[in-house]
């Protein structure tokens, strides 16, 4: 019988790939349903067995499936949707997939499909080491927060290990909210035991014996996915009382967000775990001394937990030996808005905007001149054409005003208005403030009016001076990030494009 | 009692039973009560407190803190509508504009003849096939005004 594996993916799934896997089945195929690659303009993306490796087809609709069969699956070059090795493709081949190795191969809810590629070999070394010596292998990799504040991990994990207390916790923020970032929901869909590992080995790591993953309800695939692998993982003696016979104990649970985007923001989302509303605490204390439930926390980003087995498979050297400058490894960069390849690559920091855009993303997807990038989400910088090539880099960023922040990238062609982005950004921030502090509460809101204002040619001049000293405000008086950062997009499309913010007439 | 009264003190008190006794159970509660009816009946507030020990105020803070959390029955149907940025950069305006004109309500609204509620969305992970839908559960990509019409209307014949 053929073996074909289709994405379960759930962009491939809004693509038709339940169709298409049910069409092969209707053929008489075993199916196997895998996470996505990543190469989104090919969903869905079929692939099959050779004894030179898995050949794909894509995009390939349920109608395509007959004439497939016919032209004899495998044969690479026999039909018009085959693209050949799928290892072997330039958007892949190019990439340096660490963290995202298994992702598109293996099927996400098997703990022995997982085994079989690799996985939980970090977990055997973990458990051979003390705490300390996990925590300092962390460290060494000079892995940074992937969340976007880019702290270093094993430095928290340290905090956390050092205090005196019984009961700890590790919790997983997988409150994905940024607009063009799907690199959490890839891996809790595609490869989620590699989150789940991360996440034990964090908590033998430190003395924690609970777990959560904080995961975004818009993410209902992510959930589900996520479930069905801590059940195997529980079964398969990976996670519970006694860890691969080491005594180690520890549990996960999944929690489900309820669609606040400042849940993302690392106590707000430990309130929203207690079931308070998420509304931001005042720091200090860090949650590494007083998190969850008043206990020392780690709190990590998906990426950053998903990070740590092939840290600890392969050594803090070999993660390390990626990147450039304080920016080690690689980070996982998310293709997204008006390009005509979007997708996941992951690279080892260093590669540029540009290329980024061009080599893989082949440019915009309407065909016109791409105009302005939002890099790090909704609170993240625009940048313009003159800045593409800054190299990913979180100090780089930094220096031109922008952040890597969880490495999406939202690009806008030359038809975007960017007063409008900049109003948004504003409205944005007055939907989702969780209302503890003024700056953001009120700025947010009067930030928006400001821009009305300013486009309606009321005392222009005025309103650019009430604007800046706005921004100042939410920069520096806000107490997180939401608030603190949304001066970010702002500022940046004034600075970059400011024709767009001159008085417009009514249309 | 009406039926809805009773499936409505039903989900209630199995939510608290499963899942009271969980570190921080709140938000949990809620999110079985809102799977089970749809939405958290304002009615049920009084019970939820009682049942985890906590003021009436706290729930209600909480409930309406969330935007996911709905205090109103919805319609047969809900249909979400992304508005983030990815999806604005492949012209989710547009197809807002349309949702909001050709349904004849507004976000957060659910029609006069009870079939089709409205939401909007910040980012579903869809972001590079935008724009992305919703449609009770199901994702879709590259939602065009002209698509948006052809999914409600294969829906209807569905249903």
């Amino acid at each position: 019988m053929t073996r074909v594996y289709v994405p379960k993916d759930s962009t491939a799934v809004s693509l038709g790939a339940d169709e298409v896997a049910a069409a092969f089945l209707a053929h008489g195929c075993d199916v196997v349903r895998t996470g996505s690659r990543g190469l989104f303009w090919l969903e869905p993306l079929v692939e099959v067995d050779t004894p030179e490796g898995r050949v794909g087809y894509g995009p390939v609709g349920a109608a395509d499936v007959g004439g497939l069969i016919a032209a004899g699956l495998g044969r690479s070059d026999a039909h018009p949707l085959a693209i050949g090795l799928v290892e072997e493709h330039p958007f892949l081949k190019s990439q340096q997939r660490l963290t995202f190795r298994r992702l598109g191969i293996v099927d996400p809810a098997s703990v022995n499909d997982y085994v079989a590629h690799g996985g939980y070999a970090g977990l055997r070394n973990a458990l051979s080491m003390t705490g300390a010596e996990i925590v300092q292998s962390v460290t060494d990799s000079g892995l940074r927060g992937r969340g976007g504040a880019a702290f270093p991990t094993g430095i928290k994990w340290k905090t956390v290990l050092d205090q005196p207390v019984a009961q700890k916790y590790v919790t997983c923020n997988a409150d994905e909210g940024d607009s063009g970032t799907f690199a959490d929901r890839l891996i809790m869909e595609g490869d989620p035991f590699t989150l789940i590992e991360g996440m034990t080995i964090a908590g033998i790591a430190v003395g924690a014996t609970q777990g959560y993953v904080y995961c975004r309800v818009e993410y209902p695939e992510s959930i589900a996915a996520l479930r069905t692998a801590i059940a195997a993982a529980k079964a398969a003696g990976y996670l519970g009382d006694n860890i691969c016979e080491s005594g180690h104990r520890f549990e996960l649970d999944v929690r489900v967000a309820a669609g606040a985007y400042v849940c993302g923001e690392e106590t707000s989302m430990l309130q929203s775990i207690e079931g308070k509303r998420g509304e931001v605490r005042v720091r200090p204390p860090l949650p590494a001394i007083e998190g969850l439930f008043g206990k020392p926390t780690i709190v990590n980003n998906v990426m950053s937990l998903a990070s740590v087995p092939v840290i600890l498979e392969k050594g803090a050297a070999f993660y390390r030996d990626f990147g450039m400058g304080r920016s080690r490894g690689t980070i996982a960069l998310q293709l997204a808005g008006n390009l005509k390849r979007g997708g996941l690559v992951e690279r080892a920091f260093g590669v540029t905007l540009r290329e980024v855009l061009y080599d893989y993303g082949g440019g915009s997807a309407s065909g016109r001149p791409l105009k302005a990038v939002q890099v790090g989400g909704p609170l993240g910088a625009y940048l313009p054409e003159s800045q593409f090539d800054t190299p990913f880099d979180y100090e780089a960023f930094a220096a031109v005003g922008a952040l890597v922040g969880h490495g999406g990238i939202v690009a806008f062609d030359d038809t975007a208005d960017m007063a409008a982005l900049a109003r948004y950004a504003f409205e944005f921030c007055a939907y989702e403030s969780c209302g503890k502090c003024t700056p953001c509460r009120i700025g947010s809101t009067r930030g928006a009016n400001v821009i009305d204002n300013l486009l309606a040619g009321r005392d222009p001049e005025r309103q650019k001076q009430l604007l800046g000293e706005l921004c100042e405000t939410l920069l520096h008086g806000s107490l997180c990030g939401l608030g603190g950062m949304t001066p970010f997009p702002v500022q940046s499309a004034m600075k970059h494009f400011p024709d767009e913010f001159a008085p417009r007439s009514r249309h | 009692m009406t039926s809805d009264e009773t499936a409505e003190l039903q989900a209630v008190e199995a939510a608290i039973a499963r899942h009271g006794h969980e570190p921080g159970p709140l938000i949990v509660v809620l999110h079985a009560i809102q799977d089970a009816l749809g939405y958290i009946p304002e009615s049920s507030i009084p019970r939820i407190a009682e049942g985890l020990n906590l003021a009436r105020s706290e729930v209600y803070g909480v409930v309406t803190f969330y935007h996911y959390f709905r205090t109103h029955k919805p319609g047969t149907r809900t249909v979400q509508i992304c508005r983030a940025e990815a999806c604005q950069a492949r012209g989710c305006q547009a197809l807002e504009r349309h949702a909001r004109e050709t349904l004849g309500i507004d976000f957060h609204e659910t029609t006069a003849d009870g079939a089709t509620s409205l939401e909007m969305v910040f980012c579903m992970g869809n972001c590079a096939t935008g724009p992305a839908v919703r449609i009770d559960g199901r994702l879709y990509s590259h939602v065009t005004p002209e698509r948006f019409d052809a999914l409600l209307a294969h829906q209807e014949g569905a249903q």
